[in-house]
């Protein structure tokens, strides 16, 4: 395959755990919470992940990943809705607690030598026909389960958003909460289950980071994805398909250093890794996304 | 009799929160015993080891316990004093990040060592709130702070990776590190530890802080917008924006300064691995610390105690450090637990009296 038609494969499996847990955060954002802790569910999903794949495969791996990831999210539903404590600073310390709790769970389980920890990768589906497409169809579809369930994700979100009484019960607990409880919805209930799939999601996007990339846990291994997946949805303006594309945005700024090492530039890629922050940020400077904006994001339901 | 209940009104004041402190303090080492004989490793060990890294000796108290408290205690009032305003920073860590950056490229200049030093601090404290200035702007314009500063903590941390392997790389090229600030251009060390000047500072800082939240106008201001932003507002008197983007400059101007007396005082060289994520743990330290400056000074060393412990815990016991970031984590939901569980007693204890029902 070219340089080029690789590149593409690499941005879309970098893309792949972005996309899932940015779906997620779409959903809880749209819902009127900011759950930070994401970066939590990816690393408790990746954990659960790795000693599911260990113990009886990748399928018990990635339930347990989405469990696990679920409930680190009902934890923070807990806390932000039924008790009403700051949603950000909720978050981070769900963050901290589960990037502790994996790190010496993990000592725990696989003991010091837990680095030797070895679980075999799921390989990609190719799909006939579709995957010999010249240049990008080794990209397209000859990619991981995860993928393919991340853009199924995407686009029944979407849906599920734009066109069903659900998701219209759900975004008005995102603008006007108040209104929407006066009107009859169960803000609370909704509110918790949107942060619940979106623990959910990024618990999935941890297990493709252990069952797809890299076979292995290691500690804080999530890297900061969590953050970025709040930055996709940031830049997508909080809407479905601006969310694909950002996270294929930010999978291909991440993929660039394959790229560099494939032709053998020695340009520090850091500055390139920079650039969809630097975006979002101006993406948000600009009217129209402060506009698109949940009105009632990171504030508590009121009564 | 009424000046003795006064008397015991203010002594209470004082004394409860430096209380919660203590209690908080012993909350977390029950939990941390909990979790160690769960996770089946040796308590006695693992605790003696705790307790050597951090109080256990003089050279462990100044050395590492002191060492480790000071840019969480500068960092944390960073963080305290922009929540105080409803300014959610959570880019600390970006901030102190940029404010070691300015640091180590004022000791770069052609000057005196000590006048270096000074430029070092005056730096990072710019550059941290340089840092801090496009959230500050775009939360005028409507955008969340929490969202931006997450941004520019990444920006930060990948312009830090880009310079230590372009324009501010070592000489040698061999390591994504600057180079080794020279001797004159270090923060004092008290002779035999690893004790350094900035632990004053900080100190100083936070005094100062405490002093002008709670006696100065602009402190007045501070508390009026955060504790209702519409009211001081529509008091009239209060510029509400000017002061969140003022709260906001301060505060980065506090994480800038934290990095660049970590990077004068300790690490004497800019890499990307300069924080451990100090910025982060300052949420925590401010929590704690229910925001007020003063009290922040015990919690950044209760968790300079902790994270110092944590590393001879993990080199004597075998003990993964990772046991210490649950306690932290968990301290925090703790913390954002106390007024709900007050207001609970609250109500519970109304109740009680004859309630009838």
């Amino acid at each position: 395959m070219s340089v080029n038609g690789e590149f593409l494969g690499a941005a879309i499996r970098t893309a792949t755990p972005l996309l899932l847990a940015a779906t997620g955060e779409l959903v809880v954002e749209r819902a009127g919470l900011i759950y930070v802790g994401i970066e939590g569910s990816i690393l408790a999903g990746a954990l659960a992940a790795a000693a599911g794949g260990w113990a009886s495969g990748s399928a018990t791996g990635v339930v347990l990943a989405i469990l696990a990831g679920a409930l680190m999210a009902a934890l923070f539903a807990l806390f932000v809705v039924r008790w009403e404590t700051e949603q950000i600073v909720t978050g981070t310390a769900i963050t901290l607690v589960a990037t502790g709790a994996t790190a010496a769970l993990y000592h725990v389980l696989f003991g010091p030598e837990g680095a030797g920890l070895r679980i075999p990768v799921i390989g990609p589906i190719v799909v006939p026909w579709l995957s010999a497409i010249p240049f990008v169809g080794g990209a397209l579809f000859a990619q991981s389960v995860f993928t393919y369930a991340a853009v199924a994700a995407i686009v029944a979100v979407w849906w599920a958003l734009a066109g069903t009484h659900l998701g219209l019960a759900l975004r008005a607990c995102g603008e006007r909460p108040a209104a929407a409880r006066a009107a009859g919805v169960a803000t609370r209930r909704l509110r918790s289950g949107a942060a619940i799939f979106a623990g959910a999601l990024g618990g999935a996007a941890g297990a493709s980071l252990v069952l797809v990339q890299s076979g292995t846990f290691a500690e804080g291994m999530s890297a900061g994805r969590g953050f970025i997946a709040i930055a996709i949805v940031a830049l997508g303006r909080w809407r479905a398909g601006g969310v694909l594309v950002a996270a294929l945005a930010f999978g291909a700024a991440s993929a660039l250093q394959y790229l560099f090492q494939a032709r053998g530039w020695t340009l520090p890629y850091q500055a390139f890794l920079a650039l969809p922050y630097l975006a979002t940020l101006v993406a948000l400077a600009t009217a129209r996304a402060r506009g698109s904006a949940p009105a009632a994001l990171g504030q508590p339901e009121g009564e | 009799m009424t000046v003795g209940r006064y008397r015991t009104i203010a002594l209470h004041r004082l004394v409860a929160p430096a209380r919660g402190v203590a209690a908080i303090g012993g909350a977390a080492v029950l939990l941390l015993v909990a979790l160690l004989a769960l996770g089946g490793y040796d308590v006695t060990a693992a605790l003696a080891a705790l307790w050597r890294g951090s109080v256990g000796s003089t050279y462990a108290l100044f050395s590492a316990t002191l060492v480790r408290a000071t840019p969480l205690l500068l960092a944390g009032l960073a963080v305290a004093l922009a929540f105080r305003a409803g300014v959610w920073n959570i880019g600390a860590e970006g901030q102190l990040l940029a404010g070691a950056t300015g640091a180590i490229a004022a000791t770069a200049l052609p000057l005196p060592g000590p006048i270096r030093l000074v430029l070092a601090m005056l730096f990072a404290a710019l550059a941290g709130a340089l840092w801090a200035l496009p959230a500050a702007l775009l939360r005028r314009r409507g955008v969340l702070e929490v969202i931006s500063t997450i941004m520019l903590n990444f920006v930060a941390l990948n312009l830090v990776g880009y310079l230590v392997r372009g324009p501010l790389q070592e000489p040698t090229h061999a390591y994504p590190q600057s180079p080794t600030i020279d001797a004159a251009a270090r923060l004092p060390r008290i002779p035999g530890s690893r004790l350094h000047l900035g632990v004053g500072v900080a100190f100083a800082a936070a005094v100062a802080l405490g002093i002008v939240l709670r006696r100065s106008a602009w402190g007045f201001r501070v508390r009026a917008v955060g504790a209702n932003a519409g009211a001081a507002a529509s008091a009239g008197l209060i510029d509400v924006p000017r002061v969140a983007l003022e709260v906001f400059l301060v505060s980065g101007a506090l994480a800038g300064l934290a990095g660049g007396i970590e990077a004068t005082g300790v690490t004497y060289a800019l890499y990307e691995g300069l924080s451990p994520g100090y910025g982060y743990t300052a949420i925590a330290v401010a929590l704690l610390a229910r925001l007020d400056p003063l009290f922040v000074v015990p919690s950044a060393l209760l968790f300079g105690a902790l994270e110092a412990g944590a590393t001879a815990m993990q080199r004597d016991a075998g003990v993964p450090s990772a046991f210490v970031t649950v306690v932290e984590g968990s301290l925090v939901l703790l913390v954002l637990l106390l007024p709900t569980a007050t207001r609970a007693w609250a109500d519970r204890d109304r109740r009680l009296p004859g309630s009838g029902t």
